[in-house]
């Protein structure tokens, strides 16, 4: 943890044990699942596109942290980290990465397509920009049902160049619709570096003419994730409008696999130099210095929780591997309900 | 039919279906481009506003790609959405949520959840409007594994299915043309559906088998009135759905005419009369008397000036021509 040092944590803020514990145990498990599929994907066991959320786990962990089961979620291609952070099950994870017929989406749906309705995750898709709208809707549907609950789309830098982005502003800002955008601006739309494909490098002040409520937080700092959002929820349910939430952050990974390398050969061109500063800011290893720093935590009891889940991600691998595919026979099955 | 049927216009059966509906279901909502104007959507969304509010029927901006989103979410979130584009032409801006999401949604979480959304195009072709402002775009839509396509002709079939298509779990395209909006027949009073999925011959005959849907069945019934004074009879059956086609109604009346002429109002390639056609070649072929025919749309863009208009378009007259030329009848 020495090259640890970039992130400080607001100090003024006193929150309780639990809640810290069930933050850093969110992160921890998604990092520790994500860093999981690394050999089975080397070695070809997955072989599904898999996109890796290590190093942004401080956006979903604090996002949904503010989140209760009515609220409604959306994803991307990378979202792996959602899914887990607003209660989806690891195992029916790990099975549908691996295409069983275990897994949340019978293995139907693989890696990119993840959903766990009964906790508000109403799904994941990898083209991107197109859950935005989906979003809208179901803050609409919370709208017309006046149920209190708010609906948010996380999506990337890369998604902001899709035009419906602007057409949910507008539309959500003329209506006062409960929904929160949630862009994670990591800099890279895939291979791209966000200087060749914005103007400007920043997201937040694209909702400005729109009327949307707009933050910009560092994304790999979890209690200012977990502060932003609440002031963001807390608008939705006062029935004030949306809000657009840009948090810088950066993946370790590459787009795709490890290190974009699914078709067996390294393909991530980003700068060695970037790749080790933003290591420095790793949103985890910075948190559990500042719990132990701090004396919420002693290292012995952090080591224990990562060790526990650790053996949790290695377990459900396991019976992932031992399940069944989908029956060649069920091919046609679910084209209609 | 119903004993409290009565006359009602094809636009007029559309809002019943509406407020019925509406009334009945809270989760029912409408939205898209021009519901507060009879000018986009004619007597469809009369008074709907005034009965159900703002919040349920939602006129827009013209933002296909969000609205079509937001009424495809919606679904998901466990609404039902109906998503209105006056001209059809419109709703490829809207593709990506009906095709990437809609249309796979149910498949690609293995059953996990399903979209209840109706995404109704209304075709409003001729009047000199050109190739964006004519459209017929159901064969496209037909194509896509997911998706259910109607296409009532009748008064009765415009409620019955827009209340089928509202009810259905799944992601149903209702397309209807503004040609039909004033076509006037008995409606039932009360709330029913037409099952998606079943066509129904509208006119008995023995001498050929006329597929059709949407507004040239009503051109095909004129023309078969028109042929009966020539000693021809033919059957006019009205697919009423265009996806699940309904093969076996198809594969019966043929059998019992032994011709088949084949009539969409969209193009003629990889259309839906092209599958037609090839349902009747692959089960049915031994019963032909004859070779098959197509009437469509040619292959081209809608022309703007009426000199173009009138030989791109199919009439009754049209119809009349080909049938009498696949009989041998002068």
């Amino acid at each position: 943890m020495s090259d640890v040092r970039k992130i400080k944590y607001p100090q003024s803020t006193s929150y309780p044990k639990e809640f810290h514990w069930s933050l850093l145990e969110t992160m921890v498990l998604i990092r520790r699942c994500e860093e999981s599929f690394i050999d089975p994907i080397l070695d070809r066991r997955i072989q599904c596109p898999v996109h890796l959320y290590s190093g942004e786990e401080a956006i979903a962990a604090g996002v949904c942290a503010c989140l209760t089961p009515e609220d409604t979620v959306f994803g991307n291609h990378r979202s792996h980290g959602h899914y887990l952070a607003k209660g989806g099950d690891l195992y029916g994870l790990i099975a549908e990465v691996y295409c069983k017929e275990d897994g949340c989406s019978r293995g139907r749906g693989g890696s990119m397509h993840l959903i766990s309705k009964e906790n508000g995750f109403l799904g994941a898709v990898p083209i991107v920009g197109g859950t935005i709208a989906l979003a809208l809707g179901a803050a609409l549907a919370h709208q017309i049902r006046d149920n209190n609950a708010v609906a948010v789309a996380f999506f990337g830098d890369g998604a902001a160049g899709e035009g419906v982005l602007y057409e949910v502003m507008n539309f959500a800002g003329i209506h006062d619709i409960p929904l929160i955008l949630v862009c994670e601006n990591n800099l890279y739309s895939t291979h791209m570096p966000i200087r060749e494909i914005r103007c400007r490098d920043t997201l937040f002040d694209t909702a400005i003419p729109f009327d949307v409520r707009t933050i910009r937080e560092e994304g790999n700092n979890v209690l200012k994730v977990y502060e932003a959002t609440r002031t963001a929820v807390a608008h939705c349910r006062e029935k004030k409008g949306p809000v657009f939430l840009e948090f810088s952050t950066y993946r370790q990974r590459g787009h795709v696999g490890p290190n974009d390398n699914i078709q067996g050969s390294q393909t991530d061109i980003r700068p060695p130099e970037e790749i080790r500063e933003w290591l420095t800011r790793d949103p985890i290893a910075n948190y559990k210095k500042f719990l132990i720093t701090e004396e919420i935590f002693r290292t012995e009891e952090i080591d224990e929780m990562d060790a526990m889940i650790i053996d949790r991600v290695k377990q459900a691998h396991k019976k992932a591997e031992q399940a069944n595919r989908p029956a060649p026979e069920d091919l046609p099955k679910y084209v209609f309900k | 039919m119903s004993s409290n049927s009565r006359s009602l216009k094809y636009s007029r059966a559309i809002n019943e279906a509406f407020v019925q509906l509406m009334t009945a279901d809270p989760s029912v909502f409408i939205i898209g481009q021009g519901v507060k104007s009879p000018w986009y959507v004619g007597q469809t969304c009369a008074g709907l506003i005034d009965q159900f509010g703002e919040t349920r029927v939602i006129d827009t901006p013209v933002s296909e790609n969000a609205m079509t989103g937001a009424a495809v979410g919606a679904a998901i979130a466990g609404m039902k959405a109906v998503s209105v584009h006056p001209r059809m032409d419109f709703a490829l801006y809207g593709l990506d949520p009906v095709i990437n999401e809609a249309a796979n949604w149910h498949y690609m979480f293995g059953g996990a959840a399903s979209v209840p959304v109706v995404v109704w195009g209304i075709i409003n072709r001729k009047g000199e409007q050109g190739a964006q402002h004519s459209q017929a775009l159901h064969a496209m839509f037909a194509q896509i594994p997911g998706l259910k396509v109607v296409a009532p002709a009748t008064p009765y079939d415009a409620k019955g299915l827009m209340v089928a298509a509202i009810n259905d779990p799944n992601p149903v395209i209702f397309v209807d043309d503004r040609w039909l909006y004033d076509f006037e027949d008995d409606v039932p009073e009360e709330l029913y559906e037409s099952e998606i999925g079943k066509a129904q011959v509208l006119k008995q005959g023995t001498d050929l088998t006329i597929v059709t849907s949407s507004y040239l069945t009503q051109e095909s019934l004129k023309a078969a009135a028109i042929l009966a004074d020539s000693g021809v009879d033919v059957e006019v059956l009205d697919l009423r759905t265009i996806k699940p086609l309904d093969v076996p109604a198809i594969l019966a009346s043929v059998r019992s005419t032994g011709r088949l002429l084949a009539i969409d109002g969209g193009w003629r390639s990889f259309g839906v009369a092209a599958e037609i056609v090839a349902v009747v070649s692959e089960e049915a072929f031994e019963v032909l008397k004859s070779p098959v025919r197509r009437l469509t749309l040619p292959d081209l863009p809608a022309p703007a000036s009426r000199s173009l208009e009138d030989p791109y378009y199919i009439t009754s007259e049209s119809i009349v021509e080909v049938v009498k030329s696949m009989l041998n009848v002068n």
